[in-house]
């Protein structure tokens, strides 16, 4: 999710149009990072939240108040789509204030970034990014409130302190709560940063401990949490849209009389025609207001709509795995190289090749998109579950022309992100049709069928890799081609490469002990919307790495974890950058080297903790992965159970998880059990197809989803412990996702000798007969 | 425009066990009566086919997918929400115990796994797994918390919500 992000900083920095002049310049490759150097040539590299368009803020002012009554309230101005960050911003700003957990409100931000700093609730970044600003925030509220405490008794401020919502002054016993200086504390200077003292680690109450209640825990089991799809006004209309079911397609022409006749409907109206950058515009479509959706569901059916298909029309997903196969087998553009590939190659004394496939797979967040729009007198309000409030706002200003001051955009809870709701179409559409409605309410839903239609698509991939081994199994050569349509695309319809984020994520940062490598990437081009999808390019690579170390250590009937961990090497500190990954999630090279040390702790622990090695019936077995994404270190032992039908059952999943200093660790167990049922159903299940140019499933019996039943009844997450406070952060939303689908389906191979090269596995464990 | 008058029962936070008359079309769903007719957004839109459960409601006790049911074959019964569960021993104990879990991530699945959840505690007090997967098995949850429902449900039915 980084790479988008960080082109549309560098776009933003440039100018769009200079930015893409020099894409095209460049041929597309390694845009990211070359495209910041450029932009940033006279300055020294930003990383990390200082390198995000709008960087952080750090103004307790901006982020608490605190009331009369002893209420302490914490704005997040990050979006809250199940990761837990409505709790975890709050909590740091607790603990470092000396709040009271149970004195806390929390209230959420709209869109605006030169206020709040960076929005882009993406990237798995929003605690690594802004865990400083947030303690410095509090920190800061926690000594105005001191200072007010100490100019109140007339003391030194040195001799008081505050604890649990209170200023104390120990000589004398005195004690004032927050509340009862609240006015005076308000009135002070914000202390520097260089003055503010920060707690020391032991002194953290929440920070690492959690223990807290979600903060719409209660509201969500008592139906009163407000999603993107709730809010509610007795005047408001209610749309769906029939949008071009190809990418690019336009209206021809139309009849909505039908429609415009059936009951409940208000109006039917046409969207503007699409432009030739996908980026977040609307499709071109046909809408339907009425007095409820399901009215105008029912009439979207009456719509007789002639649609030009444009040149995406023959988009067929199995001609176009045909393509992706051939050119996965010719030399690519060459992205990393070290030795000689081609002499270690004709010395192995075995070579060992393979071809992974890794289809299109939809977010299919439960509240599917959806926004709310209303415009007053110019001015125009959104509520949407957007990931990305700022490009919301930017993108309706810029449709409805007015300016980004009359916008104001609401961020609800979101049902579900996964990627998909950083690509804000959704709030577009339902302000052009308030604008339509003379600025009456109007939300928008889209249907599951439009979701599955219309979404913007995880990429398609096929990754071929080949090694020479010596006698021993050692690899002494490692040729891997990456071939996928990349999400620049929607930016730049021509880019035909991965751009630097996309090989950034577990493929040219591959960090593995090989002498003679090469690493390509052939061209490949877009035919649908593709996006970030939760861990992004992490998916296909991690798949195919994984996948092909337990090849190889089959290939050399050797134990998959000893050989992954002679495969690994020895513990070192890799800087990125010699492994041309200038991109390194946006962070300083140094400060996140790749830790091999790191990895070789989840491969062991994960392996110990699952009791790896245990002998088990035909038809039962354990696979292992690993990966590095988003600064984190993950590994997986999936067990599963197949019968002789080839029906697959797995009992247990095991995940041994580094991402550094934990702020909640509850939530980060969370998010690994998460990730595991969502690994295993994109393996198991997760695939659009398209022909004709349109995407071939519907709704939930076509585009399968992982069930209850189906799902691990037993996920042990093993979070790997930390040296201390000054290590820092890797993401947590993320990560969990890319190991697995490949120790899925090495697991199947334990299982059945049958190795899985195509996602999704559907049948394929079942026995020939 | 036709419509039919079609009275129900709803259940709410604020004002239980009432009965409400709405105009509506006879086809319309129930799911879009109660959201956009009634302005009741606790039970979700997650497919219109009767496939993910997101829109699960009680009918006179039953577990039901709002999304599919006509409106006009609901007149006359009694219909409880998420917005209602609480009142009922069972749906007290059921929220609590997913609150104590900490059961949600993004929590939109959440208030259709509730009611499949409270549907099954009232047929069936002390579940066994394989009743917890027949019963809760139409209901997706996309973020994955299918391990911590379990829990919740026999924390509860443990607690003898299901009894009381």
């Amino acid at each position: 999710m980084n790479a988008v992000t960080r082109e549309l900083v560098t776009a933003k920095a440039l100018s769009r149009r200079e930015f893409l002049r020099r894409l095209q310049a460049m041929g597309g490759l390694l845009l990211v990072a070359d495209g910041l150097s450029i932009a940033r040539a006279a300055d020294a590299p930003k990383y990390g939240a200082e390198g995000m368009e709008h960087g952080t803020i750090d103004n307790p002012l901006v982020f608490i108040a605190v009331g009369d009554d002893g209420w302490v309230t914490i704005v997040v101005h990050r979006s809250e789509m199940g990761q837990g960050v409505r709790t975890g911003m709050p909590l740091i700003v607790a603990d470092e204030m000396e709040a009271d957990w149970t004195k806390v409100r929390v209230q959420q931000a709209p869109a605006d970034e030169v206020k709040y700093g960076n929005q882009d609730t993406d990237g798995s970044r929003s605690t690594r990014h802004f865990i400083d600003p947030m303690r410095r925030c509090g920190a800061a509220a926690r000594m105005m409130l001191e200072q007010a405490a100490a100019l109140s008794w007339n003391v030194p401020v040195a001799d008081v302190r505050a604890a649990n919502h209170e200023v104390l002054h120990d000589k004398t016993g005195r004690r004032l709560s927050y509340g009862s200086l609240a006015k005076r504390a308000a009135k002070l200077p914000v202390p520097q940063a260089s003055a503010l003292r920060l707690k020391k680690a032991e002194e953290f109450r929440y920070v690492g401990k959690g223990g807290v209640p979600l903060v719409d825990g209660h509201d969500i089991v008592t139906g009163q949490a407000q999603y993107g799809i709730d809010p509610w006004f007795k005047d408001m209309s209610f749309a769906v849209i029939a949008r071009s079911p190809v990418l690019g397609g336009t209206v021809k022409q139309f009849d909505g009389k039908a429609a415009a006749a059936a009951p409940g409907v208000l109006k039917v109206v046409q969207m503007p025609a699409p432009v030739a950058k996908a980026t977040f515009h609307p499709l071109a479509g046909v809408a339907v207001i009425a007095n409820s959706t399901g009215a105008a569901i029912a009439a979207r059916k009456l719509l007789k709509i002639d649609w030009d298909d444009g040149a995406n029309g023959s988009y067929d997903s199995d001609a176009y795995r045909a393509s992706l196969q051939e050119s996965a087998h010719k030399p690519g553009q060459v992205v990393r190289e070290s030795g000689n590939l081609d002499t270690a190659l004709k010395a192995a004394a075995k070579t060992v090749e393979a071809e992974y496939y890794i289809p299109h797979i939809a977010h299919a967040t439960m509240e599917p998109p959806c926004a709310v729009a209303r415009i007053i007198a110019g001015r125009c309000e959104v509520w949407a579950p957007t990931q990305a409030p700022q490009a919301t706002r930017e993108d309706v200003a810029k449709h409805l022309g007015i300016s980004e001051d009359n916008v104001t955009v609401h961020v609800t809870l979101l049902g579900g992100g996964f990627g998909r709701k950083s690509k804000p179409d959704f709030a577009t559409e339902a302000a052009l049709l308030s604008q339509a409605l003379e600025g009456r309410p109007v939300k928008v839903t889209w249907t599951r069928e439009d979701d599955l239609h219309h979404d913007y698509l995880h990429t398609v991939s096929v990754e071929y890799l080949k090694a020479g081994v010596d006698v021993n199994g050692k690899v002494s050569g490692w040729l891997h081609r990456s071939v996928a349509p990349s999400l620049v695309t929607l930016f730049n319809p021509a880019a035909d490469h991965e751009s630097g984020g996309e090989l950034g994520m577990g493929f040219i940062n591959m960090p593995y002990d090989i002498p003679n490598l090469r690493l390509e990437n052939p061209a490949a081009s877009a035919h649908c919307r593709i996006g970030w999808f939760r861990s992004v390019s992490n998916i296909p690579h991690a798949f195919a790495v994984q996948s092909f170390v337990s090849e190889l250590a089959a290939s050399a009937g050797r134990d998959h974890r000893d050989y992954l961990l002679e495969l690994i090497g020895p513990a070192r500190k890799i800087d990125p950058s010699s492994l041309q990954d200038k991109w390194n999630h946006g962070e300083s090279p140094q400060r996140y080297p790749v830790d091999t040390g790191r990895l070789r702790g989840v491969v062991e622990t994960v392996t110990r903790e699952a009791g790896w090695g245990k002998k088990f019936a035909r038809g039962h077995g354990q696979g292992l992965a690993v990966h590095y994404s988003f600064l984190s270190y993950a590994a997986a032992v999936v067990e599963v159970d197949i019968d002789d039908l080839g029906q697959i059952s797995i009992p247990r999943v095991d995940v041994a998880f580094d991402c550094g200093p934990q702020v909640n660790p509850e939530r980060i167990r969370a998010q690994l059990e998460g990730a595991v049922i969502m690994g295993l159903s994109l393996a198991m299940f997760g695939e659009i197809t398209f022909k004709n140019g349109r995407a071939q499933q519907d709704n939930f019996h076509q585009y399968r989803v992982m069930r209850m039943s189906e799902a691990p009844s037993d996920i042990r997450v093993h979070l790997m412990p930390f040296a201390d406070w000054a290590m820092p952060l890797g993401g947590v939303g993320e990560p969990g996702i890319p190991p697995i689908a490949p120790a899925l389906c090495n697991a199947v191979f334990a299982a059945t000798g049958k190795r899985v090269r195509r996602l999704p596995i559907k049948d394929q464990a079942r026995r020939s007969t | 425009m036709p419509s039919n008058k079609t009275t129900g029962a709803f259940d709410g936070p604020a004002d239980n066990d009432h009965t409400v008359s709405v105009a509506a079309d006879p086809d319309l769903p129930l799911l879009w009566v109660l959201r956009d007719l009634l302005g009741m957004t606790g039970t979700k839109f997650g497919c219109g086919m009767a496939l993910c459960g997101a829109c699960t409601v009680l009918i006179d006790g039953q577990a039901l997918r709002s999304c599919v049911i006509p409106v006009s074959q609901v007149a006359g019964k009694k219909i409880t929400t998420i917005e209602g569960i609480g009142a009922s021993p069972v749906g007290a104990a059921l929220q609590e115990a997913w609150s104590e879990i900490n059961v949600p991530q993004c929590g939109y699945c959440q208030a259709g796994q509730i009611m499949s959840a409270a549907a099954l505690l009232q047929a069936k007090p002390q579940p066994s797994d394989a009743d917890i997967n027949a019963a809760m098995s139409g209901n997706i949850c996309r973020c994955g918390t299918y391990t911590r429902i379990r829990s919740a449900i026999k924390q509860a039915a443990n607690h003898g919500g299901a009894n009381k």
